[in-house]
């Protein structure tokens, strides 16, 4: 993976070693020469003297694979040989100067693949198309007597071959088809595969580059404190006291609520920071705590305004007139996207230019924040994407660039990488959301279930991050998997009196999109309270969602459920449920627990996935395990808590995530049933809490309505 | 001014001797396979072998580590081979960000020169290492062929 700098429209010459290549990151001397004059075909294609593809990708990788994902899907339509494939990822400011040719560089919501899929291939077709005419007008015949695979274009009448490279540079001169039509996916050869991702190698020996490794000829280190309390501002700081110590070079105010230190190396900015004395106005989020923002909460289950997500029938009057109603009250808390990689960024600021190199899930809002920032047009600012050590939605914001193009904006002329400490981190996230639901759910004298009341209490993520996208005051992302229909995340149950309605109510803790995002709590609130209501009714889980759920979803959790067993699980080993759509994919999970002694085990989660079409198996698999892990780290021990407005976690240590030990048995079964792309990244995250929580309550009789589950007598090591 | 020995070469270090060894790797020396995740030594992101000692090196000082003989994951390749671990590592497919992988690598790395077929239960004791991406399923399985090989 490189970056590519400098191009025009049509005579974009492929200089390896431009923009932020030539600063130094460790590209072999000489790769920059090797190019020489190759064209691109088009925005999407590059194609070698040699036969080497590139496949420029514009969503970021941050261990989703996406860029293997979408390179895949490009090389299909293209027809070229997969072994010459490689990627590289245009720059933001290269896609606003070519009017958005690369259309959306944002990447999170699981959206990555479904949502560029339909032009990614029209981008491989028409370079396909294009090196197949070049290839036919140098033989002078007529280009449907030509066939391209593999990357060599095949004349069949005469039997004469071109290799792709052979007509690139000609290729490149061509007009772009006006339409192309994309391949049947029955047809996919390399789409479709579970074919190895692409950007392996590189890390398995230290080699790869992530933004916290950059190096930059004369750089310098920066690390940040900011107010402990969101919304608190900077009062002052006494630079002078740590201006003498080793290494320091400078000590700067940051956006009026933070400071940062800059120096030689990390370690002596972390020292010098640690030992500034700063004072702060903490502001008034400093009275907030998590018994306050409980309570504000708990208010909101009851309360009389609410906005409406969905309404189908009449919940109330159905609830009203139930032969018996259940009701229940669940809570999920504030938890940290905790990547591995810290925050970090590193700009280098003239008075007429600003480049910043990131980790960023959205390279478009970062290059807005560093422009802005940098008070410079556009034009005169680019980002440079770098790998990402994680990102889970944390790296779609771009507060962190903001900071590194203020700090750098205060020592001009130089590079200075900002790596925030992982306390920084862990204290200045835009937290996943806290909310609490009750929910209230009506039989009829027959045992019908006629009604359902979901209302959510809580915090919306609009509101913190996105309030131009609120609608009247209403956040709809809210309502994630609990839609009256779409092809987002519809409700799975039909139910005749359906209401869903939400009480924003906001602690001054910022809330930001979290991998899986609503739909995290919103599966646990559902799939919980259907548990609860099977019981009340006394049929089991599996025949009782099989009786509401719409056929998408039944299916999606028959196949787990046959999966794992479910109903012939061995002594001592309980069986949970969950269902849930969401990023357009239809996901289920049937996990295996048993508790013994107040010591609980996860051993195999079984989880099904319908997103329609699949693009690799083999990373979807992976893309399930790993959600498991995120889902169940939240589930079982993460807690983000509030004392005097400030978050208390500040390391893995009062943070525990899932580690191997506790890792169960993840089995995915995908049962594509065509003619829809859904995600994969973050839908199965969603069952995997209500699954192992229903397991719970089949193992004990013990209903968990409050995570973690590690606060409730069960251990899991 | 320390004087290191790392992958097999010298290094001279002149820092702080207070610095953990993780910032004089990745600073002083430019050896930024060596990852920063905690600095607490929690993560596991930072591990190097010291002596063959899986060790995380963000809660080493450099003046701890003596005249101990540092591997890093540049190191850990031999002769242009991979180790076997990293061979399984590429044949399983196993990164996904990749962030954790060195740490990963260095102390599956270990735990195989130590146990050359670890069980389940020996895999869980040593691979304490924190994945966000969520890779153990894979790390596992990879560890079990590497054993093999």
């Amino acid at each position: 993976m490189t970056a590519i700098a400098s191009m025009d429209r049509r005579s974009f010459l492929v200089s390896a070693a431009a923009g932020g290549l030539s600063l130094g990151f460790g590209i072999p001397a000489g790769t920059a020469q090797v190019a020489g004059a190759v064209r691109e075909i088009n925005a999407w294609v590059v194609v070698h003297p040699d036969d080497r593809v590139v496949i420029r990708i514009a969503r970021s990788e941050m261990g989703q694979g996406t860029l293997t994902g979408l390179a895949q899907l490009v090389a299909e339509e293209l027809e070229c040989d997969w072994s010459k494939v490689s990627t590289e990822f245009p720059t933001p400011g290269q896609n606003v100067a070519r009017n958005r040719v690369w259309r959306n560089f944002s990447t999170g919501g699981s959206r990555g693949i479904r949502e560029s899929h339909e032009y990614v291939r029209q981008g491989g077709a028409a370079a396909r198309t294009m090196l197949v005419a070049a290839a036919a007008k140098r033989w002078n015949v007529p280009a449907g007597e030509c066939t391209a695979a593999n990357s060599v274009i095949r004349h069949a009448p005469s039997g004469r071959t071109l290799a792709y490279g052979a007509v690139a540079a000609e290729a490149a001169q061509l007009e772009a088809p006006a339409a192309v039509v994309l391949k049947d996916i029955k047809d996919w050869k390399i789409a479709g595969k579970g074919v190895k991702r692409l950007d392996t190698a590189e890390k398995l020996n230290g080699s790869l580059v992530y933004g916290l490794d950059l190096r930059l000829p004369n750089m310098l280190t920066a690390t940040i404190r900011q107010c402990p309390v969101a919304g608190g501002k900077l009062k002052s700081f006494a630079g002078a006291k740590v201006a003498g110590m080793p290494g320091v070079r400078k000590v700067v105010a940051v956006d009026g609520n933070a400071v940062a230190v800059v120096a030689d190396s990390y370690w002596q900015a972390h020292k010098a920071i640690e030992a500034l004395p700063v004072d702060w106005d903490l502001g008034p989020g400093a009275k907030t705590s998590s018994a306050t923002i409980d309570a504000m909460l708990k208010e909101g289950l009851t309360a009389e305004n609410a906005f409406v997500g969905t309404r189908i029938g009449d919940a109330k009057t159905a609830l009203a007139g139930a032969a018996k109603t259940v009701e229940a009250v669940y809570s999920y808390p504030y938890q940290n996207h905790a990547p591995m990689e810290p925050m970090n960024a590193t700009a280098l600021y003239t008075a007429d230019r600003c480049e910043v190199w990131a980790p960023t899930q959205n390279g478009e809002s970062a290059l807005a924040a560093a422009a802005e920032a940098a008070e410079l047009p556009v034009a005169k600012c680019d980002v440079h994407k770098m790998m990402l050590g994680g990102g889970f939605g944390r790296r779609g914001r771009s507060d962190y660039v903001r900071q590194a193009v203020l700090i750098a904006k205060q020592v001009p002329g130089v590079p200075v990488k900002l790596v925030w400490s992982r306390e920084e981190d862990m204290m200045h996230c835009a937290f996943h959301p806290v909310t609490q639901c009750k929910l209230t759910g009506g039989f009829d004298a027959a045992g019908n279930l006629t009604g359902l009341h979901m209302r959510i209490s809580g915090q919306s993520i609009l509101a913190s991050l996105a309030p131009q996208n609120m609608q009247n005051g209403m956040d709809p992302v809210v309502f994630q998997g609990l839609n009256a229909g779409g092809t987002e995340g519809q409700f799975g149950y039909d139910i005749p009196n359906l209401l869903v309605d939400h009480a924003m109510r906001n602690p001054h803790v910022l809330a930001g999109f979290w991998r899986g995002v609503n739909l995290n709590h919103n599966a646990i609130y559902v799939e919980c309270f259907m548990d609860e209501l099977a019981r009340a009714a006394g049929i089991d889980p599996l025949e009782f969602r099989r009786r509401y759920l719409k056929p998408k979803h039944r299916a999606v959790l028959e196949a787990a459920a046959a999966g794992a067993g479910y109903g012939k699980a061995a002594p001592g080993v309980h069986h949970g449920l969950a269902q849930i759509m969401g990023f357009g994919s239809y996901v289920a999970a049937c996990a295996e627990v048993s508790v013994t002694g107040g010591k609980l085990k996860i051993h195999r989660i079984v989880a099904a996935t319908d997103p329609g079409v699949v693009v690799n198996p083999a990373q979807v698999e992976r893309q399930v395990s790993g959600s498991f892990v995120y889902g169940l780290s939240a589930a079982l021990h993460g807690e983000c808590t509030v004392k005097d407005g400030v978050i208390e976690q500040t390391n893995f240590d009062t943070y525990p995530v899932l580690r191997m030990d506790e890792m169960p048995k993840v089995e995915t079964i995908l049962v594509p049933s065509g003619g829809f792309w859904g995600g994969v990244g973050e839908p199965t995250i969603g069952v995997a809490a209500p699954a192992v929580l229903n397991a719970i309550f089949a193992a004990t009789g013990k209903r968990i309505r409050s995570l973690p589950v590690s606060k409730h007598d069960l251990r899991t090591v | 001014m320390a004087v290191l020995t790392i992958n097999g070469k010298k290094y001279d270090a002149a820092v702080d001797p207070e610095t953990p060894l993780l910032w004089v790797l990745r600073d002083a020396l430019g050896l930024t396979g060596t990852k920063y995740g905690c600095g607490i030594a929690q993560c596991g992101a930072c591990t190097v072998h010291i002596d063959g000692v899986p060790t995380r090196s963000c809660a080493v000082p450099l003046e701890a580590v003596g005249d101990g003989k540092i591997t890093t994951i540049e190191g850990l390749a031999a002769n242009g081979m991979l180790h076997k671990v990293q061979k399984a590592w590429l044949d399983n497919d196993v990164p996904q960000c990749g962030y954790c992988q060195s740490g990963m690598i260095m102390a599956a790395a270990a735990l195989l020169a130590e146990k050359p077929n670890p069980t389940d239960d020996d895999i869980d004791a040593a691979m304490t290492n924190i994945c966000r991406c969520g890779t153990y399923q894979q790390v596992r399985a990879a560890i079990h062929a590497a054993a093999r090989a």
